[in-house]
């Protein structure tokens, strides 16, 4: 009897040794990964001189929640932020709707050489993107798209190839007796694509969306390229301009530099359980 | 003769359908086609046109044959680029995979909350870029940063960073740190698909944790790290932005990479040929690298049989 609880005590001493170091790693962890983001937040409130006091302080003091809107009239980055918006969504709307038709050709549909060509789409995966960009500014400059957003969205409505791959692997699981039906009653290849797959690939498009548009939230170079005239700048160059230009105080570089991860973060943290579950049934197929 | 006249009829059929689903194929994965002429798969060729021209942006090109090449090879930043670029790619590809690996093992873990870590992990890699660069400039500074303090506290002498020609490039790929989500998102998933049964049969016959680690986990990971291993490849060799902010190539070209000098020669000094010549360089480095790992997989890698 006392050698029975005594032993299943001990099981439970185990049990609770064992899930303490584990959050106690996960938790040094976690502490060492969410701390630029505190880190910038609280630089963000701090006054110039607080910046550069020894030892550092995490909690800033005086708070200066002033340095916002200094700092938001440093230029304008209200129209920055409405740029980014602007063509973050397009590229979002660009390729949820361009990948999914691809992949659905590529996952429901049966055609010789298919085989080949979605190698084709893996393999141009691979291609670094400084590769491309001299003849694609080249081409975009004597179309006269220089200055304007088309370079940085019209070319998300040709189909972004892991968008593609990740959209193949959804569809791939969806029952393909809902195609047979539907092709039975004479429904047509694009109604199948539009009234049933894609209803059902809500998840999938969520996080196809989430992606793209953080991508494009987060782009540099393109913008960096395409754009010259201030009206144009995204949120990144812009921060940029703060950063590379030296003339703003760092609590002002770091006020906007938290306004612009704000967004991905939220968005992110709104559709995280959704996504993270999205992400294992790709890989799972 | 009725039965076969059925037959072929019905073949007729079926293949006249068959053509109509693959005609709807080609009508599906158009706008890929058309993105793959212009934007991907053409402009690889127009690049290698150009790196075969003397093309500077404000003068009509002439042909120049391998001029381009010859002068790459003779300079000798060119040699500093090459070995920057393969210093980044493969400090930040064994970081990368190796990190994700252990943190998607930590949040495999069944424990109550793990949900919330999950997504506090995954959180720093959706601010990569000019906003995770600038925030690393304060993160790095030498006596007023929280990294210089932490050493300070601890009492190893701190390397000032950014400044040092030899930590500049460590710095650089030490970031990659606070960005292992995606990755370890996959592993993670990964790590669910692997059957609890061969935890069980290797329970019974007595393998300990670290056993179990290297017989049952890590081989039925191994197709997943390849792939992991080759997007990461891929993925290094076009770092841009962090080495924009945070260093601009400096200190003494010590962190002037492959994607940053073609961006330099191409729309700052108007090279564009030149610039070509490089990026193809780049490219015949890049198809090298995944190749020989994918070579190399064969050795490592485990595909579970797969169905056809």
């Amino acid at each position: 009897m006392i050698n029975n609880s005594s032993q299943k005590l001990n099981i439970n001493w185990k049990k609770i040794i064992y899930r303490m170091l584990l959050y106690g790693i996960l938790g040094i962890g976690a502490i060492v990964l969410i701390f630029p983001i505190i880190w910038t937040g609280s630089l963000s409130l701090k006054t110039y001189s607080n910046v550069y006091r020894i030892p550092p302080r995490l909690i800033p003091n005086p708070v200066v929640w002033s340095n916002y809107p200094e700092a938001w009239n440093f230029f304008p980055y209200t129209r920055f932020l409405l740029n980014s918006l602007l063509v973050c969504s397009l590229c979002a709307l660009g390729d949820t709707l361009s990948s999914s038709v691809v992949a659905f050709g590529f996952a429901r549909l049966r055609s010789r050489g298919k085989n080949i060509l979605f190698a084709l789409v893996l393999l141009t995966m691979m291609i670094p993107y400084q590769l491309i960009i001299i003849p694609q500014f080249l081409v975009f400059k004597t179309i006269g798209w220089l200055n304007t957003f088309k370079p940085l969205w019209v070319i998300t409505f040709f189909g972004w190839p892991y968008f593609v791959f990740l959209f193949r692997q959804f569809f791939m699981s969806i029952p393909f007796e809902f195609d047979d039906a539907a092709r039975i009653d004479g429904c047509s290849l694009w109604r199948i694509y539009w009234n049933i797959i894609l209803p059902l690939s809500k998840p999938a498009l969520a996080t196809v969306a989430l992606f793209s548009f953080v991508a494009n939230w987060r782009n540099f170079l393109a913008p960096l390229i395409y754009l010259s005239s201030y009206k144009k700048y995204t949120i990144a160059l812009g921060l940029s301009l703060l950063n590379t230009r030296r003339i703003a105080e760092t609590p002002y570089i770091m006020a906007v530099a938290m306004i612009m991860i704000l967004p991905p973060i939220i968005i992110f943290t709104f559709v995280a359980r959704y996504f993270l579950r999205e992400i294992s049934l790709a890989v799972y197929k | 003769m009725k039965e076969k006249e059925i037959k072929i009829f019905k073949q007729r059929k079926i293949s006249k359908l068959r053509k109509k689903e693959e005609i709807s194929f080609y009508l599906f994965i158009l706008p890929w086609i058309i993105g793959f002429f212009l934007f991907s798969g053409g402009p690889i060729f127009a690049t290698l046109g150009i790196s075969l021209t003397d093309w500077s942006l404000f003068a009509s090109p002439h042909w120049s044959g391998l001029s381009n090449y010859t002068r790459l090879f003779t300079d000798p930043l060119f040699y500093k680029v090459f070995v920057n670029t393969l210093y980044y790619v493969g400090g930040r590809v064994a970081l990368m995979v190796t990190i994700s690996l252990l943190a998607a093992i930590l949040l495999n873990q069944k424990l109550p909350g793990i949900t919330v870590f999950r997504v506090i992990y995954y959180l720093p890699a959706v601010i990569t870029g000019v906003a995770l660069s600038t925030i690393f400039v304060q993160l790095y500074r030498p006596i007023y940063g929280p990294f210089a303090y932490f050493f300070s506290k601890v009492g190893v002498p701190a390397p000032s960073w950014l400044i040092d020609e030899k930590w500049a490039m460590p710095a650089l790929i030490l970031m990659n740190f606070w960005i292992i989500g995606p990755n370890t998102v996959i592993f993670l998933a990964a790590l669910q698909g692997i059957p609890k049964t061969l935890y069980e049969a290797g329970q019974i016959d007595g393998a300990n944790f670290l056993q179990q680690f290297f017989h049952v986990t890590l081989p039925m990971l191994s197709s997943i790290t390849l792939l992991i291993t080759v997007i990461t490849t891929v993925e290094s060799f076009q770092v841009f932005a962090e080495p924009y902010i945070l260093t601009r190539g400096g200190p003494n070209y010590s962190t002037l990479v492959g994607a940053l000098y073609i961006y330099r020669n191409a729309f700052k000094y108007f090279n564009l040929a030149y610039a070509c010549a490089f990026a193809w360089i780049l490219l015949l480095i890049v198809m090298a690298f995944t190749g020989v790992q994918f070579l190399l997989s064969g050795h490592w890698a485990y595909y579970a049989a797969r169905r056809e």
